[in-house]
């Protein structure tokens, strides 16, 4: 089943948007849990401003994966290394500091708050004035949240949810939670952004405006991207290279092409297309 | 170097010096520790079936033996007195499941933890009324509990037990076992070790869900009726049980807030450190530290397995 | 029709943040303000604003230390008595050691030995969650009422055990309890509260409030968006304890006029904030008056209520309703409102927003 989504001309070798120069390098990871081995194995790399997709079968340890790569989940075994620097562990602090923003398979949004502080707390690292001005509020501490709220409306108007600012999140629809918690990320300005099945439980509209998003911030802002998705059509119109893992093993690594007719990946995962 | 000498070496010369003591010492944190134990194994109770901490545990404990001495006073019989309590609590655990379960059954654990708070306050406030302010005396003979002693030489020394307190840790085994058995081989247990895990599941047992949470609290019911009754036999009956059942909550730490023996075990380690620290520490700096050091130790405790001593490991899923 | 924002548009983030953002809303608050300040000690007698209207503006200063913590951060609390003590015995030792420094100066530097304390024992809260920690800060709050008792330096090793507040001055009038003028404390307990509570509400607007907010929804989370879990919770810890030390110093010095261990007891402190908290709506500054408001006013209606009917209600009665209405109506509250006064307050303004017309 092919979903048509916005189609992109497939990058051609010189293509400006993706460098060379290799952003996320992961070698030999395995983590397990118990007797349990979720990740075996695994290495592959993401270049600088291109859109990685990993994709699988169920349980292939593809969330896994992306919590590694963000510190939440501790690798037995294996090196991460980001932005030249090799690390036997990612701890959430650091990623949070050297670029890294992510978004979950569950929405972890803060269900407590509106879209516009949730939107807001992406900004955190950002935000230097101290407890002292804080208190007082009037000066450098309003300024400088006046300053972000600006950064943020952009967002707002980037993601068009306008309307829901002031909503609690938890008030809101499925798909919305799903674009404000882009938001959240996108907020951070991240130079990596890591995103756990986007789509899911979208219909088509929002999955037109979610991979619109999604290209947009790979093309306008230049944010590497990395994304978890079992819906074929998308991976083939946004990805550059595709990962492919099953039961914790990397069994194919390449283009959307090379993927979708490698045998092995057909057999585990995509099966044959009937004409 | 005086004071190091004084809490790391004087204790425990004083501890071998005098053996005898020692023993008593350790006897006396033994049986607090089961009564600690047994106002643990309420909580558990509930916690184990519905999720819910229930704050209100001690308040029950003085409720139950408020009442068994209320009736007696009142003339009734001291066994028919014993069967109206048991009835009392059934009333209570009725009503506790209509008037606050019910009707907050989906909501978070955080609001029935609260609402149990807000029982707490209530039945301090209907007992204070109904039954009076003042200590009473437990009716430990005509329950037919032994009293007096039995001292008995040993290393050089003499120790004294009391009967009554052999009969505590009798009752307290015996109430153990027979909740152990009811969880592990009868239908209604089972149903309600599934019930914590799965409302639908245990339903499908063919036991509602309210029923379940009636025989719950029921339980928990007579086990805080037969913790007040003992310690009420020990020192008098009146609400400062009430602060002293907030103790349990060490216990709950140490035991885990699932685990019928780990709550006996809990009790244990914190009746007897809590005794030994009052006893030979304790005049060091004035007393009285019995009254937070079994927190202290719940917290060492805490800091070093998050999850308590049998508790299952936390682990986030996102 | 008379209190409404149709029309009342923001042209600026700034006014878009502010706090009161409904035009009618700021006037009200102005007047309310003045109101306090210029009528309210005309017009009150002794009794009111001693039972009544400064015990709830202390008692909603610790409240909302509380919710501060509990609330927004979402991190459980017991030791509120405790906190509110050390503030007490703090000032107390520091009238002793430094008889000419101003009272409120002092008032407010015992805060900080509160918030110490209070960082001190927050510290498990690194590794240790929910209940766990609940049970935590009850090791600080029967700790600390036990040294209450047993640290004899505490009260100056007088006979009695408790502490006295003794005879301060403001402006060259008397105003520690019982020298100084009800109206005289009224206006300085007042001007600490309002101080501390628009402190209060710009940390809680700012980032500080969104990074206890989010540490309270998903921790997890909060961390990979950058915010260090342990410092903000230390930080929650010790500006709670601050709030809830003031509140304790201004209880001993502008209230009581002097303290035993039993007013910092779990019973007697550490519960009754916590039914102000949740009655008053937890995560909400406003349900923190509200909730102190009603519990401590409560009381007054038991004993002032059948006494029109002239029906005489004993003292030791009274202590029984109260327990029972306040226990009752949380669970009340928390079956039809869990978010308290605060949420019905808040129904109320829209209901008004929108009159005459039903619904936007």
């Amino acid at each position: 089943m092919n979903v048509m989504v916005a189609e992109r001309p497939q990058p051609a070798p010189t293509d400006e948007r993706i460098s060379s120069e290799v952003i996320l390098k992961v070698d030999n990871i395995t983590l397990s849990f118990g007797g349990v081995k979720a990740i075996q194995n695994v290495s592959f790399d993401v270049r600088r401003g291109e859109v990685r997709a990993i994709i699988g079968p169920n349980g292939a340890g593809k969330t896994s994966m992306l919590n590694c790569i963000n510190g939440f989940y501790h690798p037995q075994d294996g090196t991460i290394t980001y932005r030249g620097t090799p690390r036997k562990q990612m701890r959430p602090h650091i990623a949070a500091t050297q670029g890294i923003a992510r978004t979950f398979q569950n929405v972890a949004l803060f269900r407590g708050m509106s879209t516009l502080d949730n939107i807001m707390s992406g900004r955190t690292l950002k935000m230097k004035t101290n407890l002292f001005w804080q208190m007082i509020r009037r000066g450098p501490a309003e300024n400088e949240e006046i300053e972000h709220r600006k950064v943020v409306e952009e967002i707002i108007d980037f993601l068009e949810i306008q309307e829901i600012r002031r909503t609690p999140v938890g008030r809101l629809p499925y798909g919305l939670q799903k674009r404000v918690e882009l938001g959240r990320a996108l907020a951070m300005e991240p130079t990596l952004l890591l995103l756990d099945e986007p789509m899911a439980g979208m219909n088509l509209e929002e999955k037109r405006d979610m991979s619109r998003f999604i290209i947009d911030a790979n093309e306008q802002l230049g944010t590497t991207i990395c994304l978890i998705e079992h819906d074929m059509g998308v991976v083939m119109d946004l990805s550059d290279r595709v990962v492919v893992l099953d039961h914790g093993e990397l069994i194919a690594d390449g283009t959307p092409q090379e993927v979708q007719a490698d045998q092995a990946v057909i057999d585990a995962y995509l099966g044959v297309a009937h004409e | 170097m005086d004071v190091l000498y004084q809490v790391f070496v004087d204790p425990f010369v004083q501890m071998g010096a005098m053996p005898d003591l020692l023993i008593q010492v350790i006897w006396e944190g033994f049986v607090s520790g089961i009564l600690y134990a047994l106002i643990a194994l309420g909580f558990v109770l509930i916690f184990k079936a519905s999720g819910i901490f229930n704050f209100a545990q001690g308040i029950m404990v003085v409720f139950g033996a408020l009442s068994l001495v209320g009736l007696y006073e009142l003339g009734v019989p001291a066994w028919l007195a014993i069967v109206l309590c048991i009835a009392i609590m059934f009333a209570l655990a009725v009503t506790v499941e209509r008037v606050v379960l019910r009707p907050l059954v989906n909501q978070p654990d955080i609001i029935l933890f609260m609402a149990t708070i807000g029982l707490n306050s209530f039945l301090i406030g209907f007992g204070e009324s109904v039954f009076g302010g003042e200590p009473k005396t437990m009716i430990t003979e005509q329950l037919g509990l032994p009293t007096g002693s039995t001292a008995v030489d040993v290393l050089g020394g003499r120790v004294i037990f009391q009967h009554l307190d052999i009969a505590a840790a009798v009752i307290a085994a015996l109430m153990v076992a027979g909740l152990a058995i009811f969880f592990n081989k009868s239908k209604i247990g089972r149903a309600l070790r599934a019930v914590a895990d799965d409302h639908q599941a245990a339903m499908s047992v063919g036991i509602t869900l309210q029923q379940i949470w009636v025989i719950v609290w029921f339980a928990a019911g007579i086990v805080a009726l037969v913790t007040g009754i003992m310690w009420g036999a020990r020192s008098d009956v009146s609400f400062a049980l009430e602060i002293v059942a907030l103790k349990a909550l060490p216990v709950l730490i140490l035991g885990g807030f699932t685990s019928i023996p780990g709550a006996i075990i809990g009790g244990l380690i914190i009746g007897i450190s809590e005794k030994l620290a009052e006893f030979y520490w304790g005049p060091l700096v004035g007393g009285s530290i019995e009254s937070w050091v079994p927190f202290f130790i719940a917290l060492i405790f805490l800091w070093f397995r998050p999850q308590g001593l049998f508790g299952e490991k936390i682990i986030e899923r996102i | 029709m008379l209190y409404r924002e149709v029309g009342d548009l923001k042209t600026s983030y700034r006014a878009d943040q502010a706090v009161l953002t409904i035009t009618q809303e700021r006037y009200g608050v102005f007047l309310l303000i003045a109101f306090m300040y210029l009528v309210v000690p005309l017009i009150a007698d002794d009794f009111w604003l001693n039972t009544i209207i400064i015990p709830t503006l202390i008692f909603s200063l610790a409240a909302l230390g509380l919710n501060l913590l509990l609330g927004y951060a979402g991190l459980i609390s017991l030791g509120t008595g405790g906190f509110m003590g050390v503030g007490a015995y703090a000032c107390y030792k520091l009238t002793s050691y430094f008889p000419d420094v101003n009272i409120v100066f002092l008032i407010l530097v015992s805060g900080f030995f509160s918030a110490a304390i209070g960082v001190v024992f927050g510290l498990p809260s690194l590794r240790i969650k929910g209940f766990y920690l609940a049970v935590a800060t009850l090791a600080a709050q029967f700790f600390l009422t036990w040294a209450f008792g047993r640290v004899a330096w505490l009260y100056n090793y007088n006979d009695s055990g408790a502490i006295d507040a003794v005879n301060r001055s403001l402006f060259g009038m008397p105003l520690t309890e019982p020298y100084g003028e009800p109206w005289f404390q009224y206006l300085v307990v007042l001007t600490i509260v309002i101080v501390l509570t628009i402190v209060a509400i710009n940390l809680v607007r700012g980032r500080f409030g969104r990074a206890w907010m989010a540490i309270r929804d998903m921790d997890i989370a909060a961390e990979l968006i950058g915010i260090r879990l342990l410092p903000t919770k230390l930080l929650a810890f010790a500006i709670s304890s601050y709030y809830c030390g003031v509140a304790g110093a201004m209880l001993v010095f502008l209230s009581l006029g002097s303290a035993e261990v039993e007013s910092f007891t779990i019973l007697e402190a550490s519960f009754p904030v916590l039914f102000m908290v949740i009655i008053g709506g937890l995560g909400s500054i406003i349900g923190s008056f509200l909730g102190a408001a009603f519990i401590t006013v409560l009381p007054v209606l038991i004993t002032t209520i059948p006494r029109v009917f002239e029906i005489d209600v004993e003292a030791a009665t009274v202590e029984h309703l109260r327990f029972m209405i306040v226990g009752a109506l949380i669970i009340f509250f928390l079956i039809v409102e869990p978010a308290g006064l605060a949420r019905l307050w808040q129904l109320a303004r829209e209901k008004l927003r929108l009159w005459p017309f039903p619904h936007d």
